[in-house]
């Protein structure tokens, strides 16, 4: 018999139904495999007492016959989002010790639905990241290692992406059925390339931003880590919502993803942005890319090239939008209300000395851009600049979208990289997400899916940009994507027991 | 006309701008659902969004934005159809977030003009340059432990309409007639309550001074001004205190100034040399605020008479003198106390509003707010109320009683707020119009007073007054005074 | 557009960021190297582009004028790293 972690989101849940097991029984070999992986640091708290409980509950649920997609199904939440009375840190020295006394919205919803927690994942501090290397828990690792030319694999350690890191590596490593993630530039796609797993961003707007710790409020939006389309067709259905208390979520009935998933993309008009083909984009990405578009042109779909003639500046744009908005919105941490608080020479040394402390280095490098792209001379310059191209690039996918109907690109202009290899060079690191920053500035809807292995035999994705709310076929596309690719490549355990 | 300072080396005048802040009455904040309600015990009406809990959002309260429409439209400004809400960022003890939300580059109203009536009759325009809408701050009491500062965050939230003016006043005087119209304007629309004690307003004086005509001067801010007098003060002191500076060869200083009213003078606030960079942007956990036409038609058909047209109708269609109209639209209230007191009194004595309103003018003016400002009290704490008021007068113009007896019958009212009908007729105080009951008094008093009515009729016309007198005396006031003058005449001239 | 160590110094007070001066010679350079990657935004002709004020196409939704919130103290004060007698606190403020 197949380990019960080896199961997926969809097949867990019809095992559930079926009366094959229980949540609590699935919970607790989650919660093993938990205390076996602890050394990938993908885990900041695990709540194992309450993920018992709520499997009881789930357990319940199922026997009185009101199941959801989602009930029984042991899930990482990444820290960023607030859970009630749990550790919610944004992996930040400054929110030491905040456990709110209030519950995100989109767990909120995927609770309601039964679904069990199993802790608080590792993540880049505030999400500012693309490795999980700046996290004040200490990074993250990634379960897959390269495989060395004599077949052995790599003794160092990748980086799993970020700034997803600790929820991608809870569930490439089977120590939880998916994951929540949140996407600011990148931040659920590029990591879900790095371990083989699909990770989506759904359109800005349509789960909830409420009680997810903000970093680019413009740009934030959560979004479901799994093992399969269908997984993640299953729990976006959970997670999204119109929220009266998220002035920018949108008021759409949420459709059954799950329904969408038909198979057949005939007729479907795939747009090709020549964009994206970029100097010094390794060979394998290249060929990958092609690839995808070779099984998708197999699938009946139709191949249109398209230009997006403002990709390339996307990431600097993003390089100052986020920032700015991070700037403001992490000056509530100031030792006040809640976290860390350093004394000092007065109220102002105070906030010195506990933002100084509190923040780690690529926070305060992020924080002092931003402030500074926003100070008086400068606005006009950098911001208001950087929202006019905004406009531009969000006009480009529009003029594509007359076209077409979703568009293929790589996730991520490399595989897993070697831990601290890029983390001296900030720019070398921001490139990882010139791929997904685009959809992010444009509030589209773009899933990344696993396509294949690079020459040392570390995971590679492809990603998918639709329409503003039109989630349903690029989850359509992404399905059909999946099963061409025939995907199954696991990461060798080298972890735990030796 | 001009109103110059004279300094040692001349002439200097004074420019004056002010921004008011004035508390939208809400039952919630501008941004959460937490209650505005004053004096509640500390950080009880703050939320999680008030208290600027990680992931938390606003979402704004419709009430703030008809309420910052309705004033908009008192005060005559354009409506501006679409606004942003933008964050001012600074770092203090009670701003929670780390920045205000504010409107910088596009708010809510735009400009219009204020007409202000000074004292000497003249009246003057006073631009207004925007009204936006705000989140207030929280409370920082210093006070209350010798190495700690206490935050109170119930008023954090709370929506704001900063009214900017622009730098039109050239006086104290006129600052405060500026500050009191909007004051009229906010309670008529009901959209501020205009308490200043409370601070639901405020104001930053900004003054500076130059030589007529000169380019503006350098201008300081005094912060938070909560009264009137005071503003008054600040506006003295501080062009007192530029004017001698640039006397001495000095420079004014940008800077923001407090006001201590235990000395009546201003003070530096910040000891530190820092620069403001409050770097605005839009916020981006809102979208722009946009409403229609009809939207703010609707409004302005909601909105009561607003005093300028109230005073004018006072004015030509009642009669009202010019003076009594000004007093009595000053406020909604005694304005609203005047006009049910009128429309009362014309009901019951059967004549027009207008060959009454004079009179129940007067009695209201002089009268009833004599009394109240004697007792301290306003208008909304008149032991009279409008019905009883206008009894009192219905009972003097139909003859019942007299002037004089009224003044004693409206004593006996503000003591007991009793009504007058009964009053008079539990003390017997109706007038006496019986003429056979007056003639033979008179006769009496003729009688009795042959010397004087000998000096009567040898010309002595003044003593006509002692005789009707002595007939009041004997009525003790209650004899109708046409009738005694009918009757009293002809027996005098024999 | 470049950064020196007096501006950075400046910006980290206004940030309200504590930074020793061994700090900020590698801040300047770091700074530096991110702005001069930003600049080449300059080369892109924005003239008549609206700048974008938010990626979704909705309306800004209005809540009704009812108290639904606070009047819980305790959960406010709760993580709070000082408090006393329901009031939060911080180092004395010198006006
Ligand atoms: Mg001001
Ligand atoms: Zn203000």
């Amino acid at each position: 018999m197949t380990k019960l972690t080896e199961l997926t989101l969809a097949e867990a849940r019809d095992g559930l139904a079926k009366g094959d097991f229980t949540s609590r029984e699935l919970t607790q070999q989650y919660l093993s495999n938990m205390e076996q992986g602890r050394e990938l640091n993908s885990y900041i708290v695990e709540t194992g007492d309450i993920a018992l409980n709520m499997a009881d509950k789930a357990d319940e649920m199922i026997r009185a016959g009101n199941a959801t997609g989602m009930t029984g199904i042991p899930i990482a939440v990444k820290d960023l989002y607030c859970t009630k009375d749990v550790h919610s840190c944004s992996a930040s020295h400054i929110l030491n010790g905040f456990k709110p006394k209030y519950e995100s919205t989109v767990t909120a919803n995927l609770w309601a639905d039964g679904a069990v927690m199993l802790g608080k994942t590792n993540m880049d501090e505030f999400a500012m990241g693309s490795s999980n290397e700046t996290s004040f828990y200490g990074p993250v690792k990634n379960p897959w290692r390269a495989t060395k030319e004599n077949g052995e694999l790599e003794t160092k350690d990748y980086v799993p992406g970020g700034s997803s890191g600790g929820s991608v590596a809870a569930v490439a490593a089977g120590m939880a059925i998916a994951a929540t993630g949140t996407d600011t530039g990148g931040s659920i796609r590029q990591p879900a390339a790095f371990t083989g797993l699909v990770g989506l961003k759904p359109t800005y707007g349509r789960c909830s931003r409420w009680g997810m710790i903000a970093f680019a409020s413009s740009l934030d939006q959560a979004g479901p880590i799994t093992k399969t389309v269908r997984d993640a067709a299953i729990m976006m259905e959970s997670m999204a919502s119109y929220d009266v208390k998220d002035s920018t979520s949108v008021e759409r009935t949420v459709p059954n993803y799950e329904h969408a998933l038909t198979g057949d993309i005939r007729g479907m008009k795939i747009g090709i942005p020549k964009e994206y083909r970029m100097d010094g984009m390794p060979d394998e990405i290249e060929k990958l890319w092609q690839q995808g578009i070779e099984w998708m042109k197999d699938a009946g779909a139709e191949i249109i090239d398209i230009s997006l003639p403002h990709t390339k500046y996307a990431l600097p744009t993003y390089y100052i939008v986020a920032p700015a908005e991070a700037s403001s919105n992490l000056a509530r941490y100031d030792g006040v209300k809640y976290g860390l608080r350093v004394e000092g020479d007065g109220l102002d040394g105070m906030y010195k000395n506990t933002r100084a402390e509190g923040f780690g280095a690529e926070v305060k490098r992020r924080i002092l851009i931003g402030t500074y792209v926003l100070s008086a001379g400068y606005y006009d310059a950098y911001y208001l600049k950087a929202q006019k191209i905004r406009t531009l690039i969000a006009r480009d996918f529009a003029k594509a979208y007359e076209k077409v109907d979703v568009i293929l690109t790589p996730t991520t202009p490399s595989a897993a990289f070697a831990m601290g290899e890029k983390s001296d060079d900030p720019i070398a690191m921001y490139l990882n997400d010139v791929f997904t920053v685009p959809a992010s500035l444009a509030g589209l809807p773009a899933v990344s899916v696993p396509a294949g292995l690079s020459e040392d035999a570390m995971p590679l994705g492809l990603q998918l940009i639709g329409r503003a709310f039109d989630e349903e076929t690029v989850l359509r596309a992404a399905q059909v994507l999946e099963h061409a690719t025939g995907f199954s490549a696991k990461p060798k355990i080298w972890w735990g027991e030796k | 006309m001009a109103k110059y300072i004279q300094g040692a080396t001349g002439e200097w005048e004074v420019v004056i701008g002010l921004e008011i802040h004035a508390q939208v009455s809400s039952e919630a904040k501008l941004f959460s659902g937490s209650s505005t309600k004053f004096g509640s015990e500390p950080n009880t009406q703050v939320s999680f969004v008030c208290s600027a809990m990680p992931g938390m959002l606003p979402v704004i309260n419709e009430e703030c934005i008809r309420q910052a429409v309705r004033t908009g439209l008192a005060m005559g400004c354009k409506i501006n159809l679409r606004s942003v809400f933008d964050r001012k960022n600074y770092f203090y003890a009670d701003l929670p977030q780390g920045y205000q939300i504010s409107q910088f580059k596009d708010p809510i109203v735009g400009e219009g003009v204020i007409e202000v009536q000074l004292e000497d009759g003249s009246t003057k325009a006073i631009g207004v340059e925007r009204l936006h809408l705000e989140q207030d701050a929280g409370k920082s009491l210093h006070d209350q432990h010798p190495s700690q500062t206490y935050v109170d965050l119930n008023r954090c939230g709370v929506a704001l309409m900063e009214i900017v003016s622009m730098p039109d006043m050239r006086s104290a005087e006129e600052a405060g007639a500026y500050f009191r119209k909007i004051r009229t304007l906010v309670r008529y629309a009901g959209t501020c309550d205009g308490n200043m004690d409370q601070g639901s307003m405020r104001a930053d004086v900004n003054v500076s001074v130059r030589r007529p005509g000169a380019e503006l001067g350098t201008r300081s801010e005094t912060k938070n001004v909560n009264s009137i007098r005071f503003m008054m003060q600040v506006i003295e002191f501080e062009s007192r205190r530029q004017i001698d500076l640039l006397e001495d060869g000095g420079t004014v200083a940008q800077e923001t100034r407090k006001f201590d009213p235990a000395t009546g003078t201003t003070s530096s606030m910040r000891s530190k040399e820092e620069a403001h960079d409050y770097r605005y942007f839009p916020d981006p956990d809102l979208l722009p605020l946009e409403f229609t036409r009809e939207f703010v038609d609707e409004l302005a058909k909601g909105l009561p008479e607003l005093p300028d047209a109230k005073k004018s109708r006072l004015v030509t269609d009642l009669g009202v003198s010019e003076y009594n109209a000004s007093v009595l639209v000053a406020d909604k209230e005694n304005a609203d106390y005047f006009e049910d007191l009128l429309g009362d009194l014309a009901r019951k004595v059967g004549q027009n509003k207008a060959e009454l309103a004079t009179r129940a003018a007067n009695w209201v003016i002089v009268d009833l707010f004599g009394a109240l400002k004697k007792a301290g009290k306003s208008i909304t704490e008149s032991p009279i109320s409008t019905q009883h008021g206008a009894e009192l007068l219905a009972l003097q113009v139909d003859g019942t009683i007299s002037g004089r007896i009224a003044k004693d019958v409206f004593e006996i009212m503000l003591e007991s707020g009793d009504n007058p009908e009964r009053i008079v007729a539990e003390k017997g105080l109706k007038q006496m119009s019986d003429t056979g009951a007056i003639e033979a008094m008179i006769d009496e008093i003729l009688a009795d007073n042959q010397d004087k009515v000998e000096q009567y009729r040898g010309g002595k016309d003044k003593l006509f007054g002692f005789f009707v007198g002595q007939v009041m005396k004997k009525t003790q006031g209650k004899a109708n005074p046409q009738v005694v003058n009918q009757l009293l005449r002809p027996k005098l001239d024999g | 557009m470049s950064v020196d160590k007096r501006t950075v110094a400046k910006i980290a007070d206004l940030a309200r960021i504590a930074v020793t001066e061994d700090e900020l010679e590698p801040l300047v350079g770091e700074l530096n190297n991110i702005l001069e990657w930003i600049e080449q935004l300059s080369e892109v002709n924005t003239d008549g582009v609206a700048p974008m004020t938010s990626v979704v196409e909705v309306d800004l939704p209005w809540r009704a004028d009812k108290v639904t919130d606070g009047g819980y103290r305790d959960a406010v004060l709760a993580n709070a790293p000082e408090s006393e007698h329901g009031f939060f606190t911080v180092p004395k403020v010198i006006e």
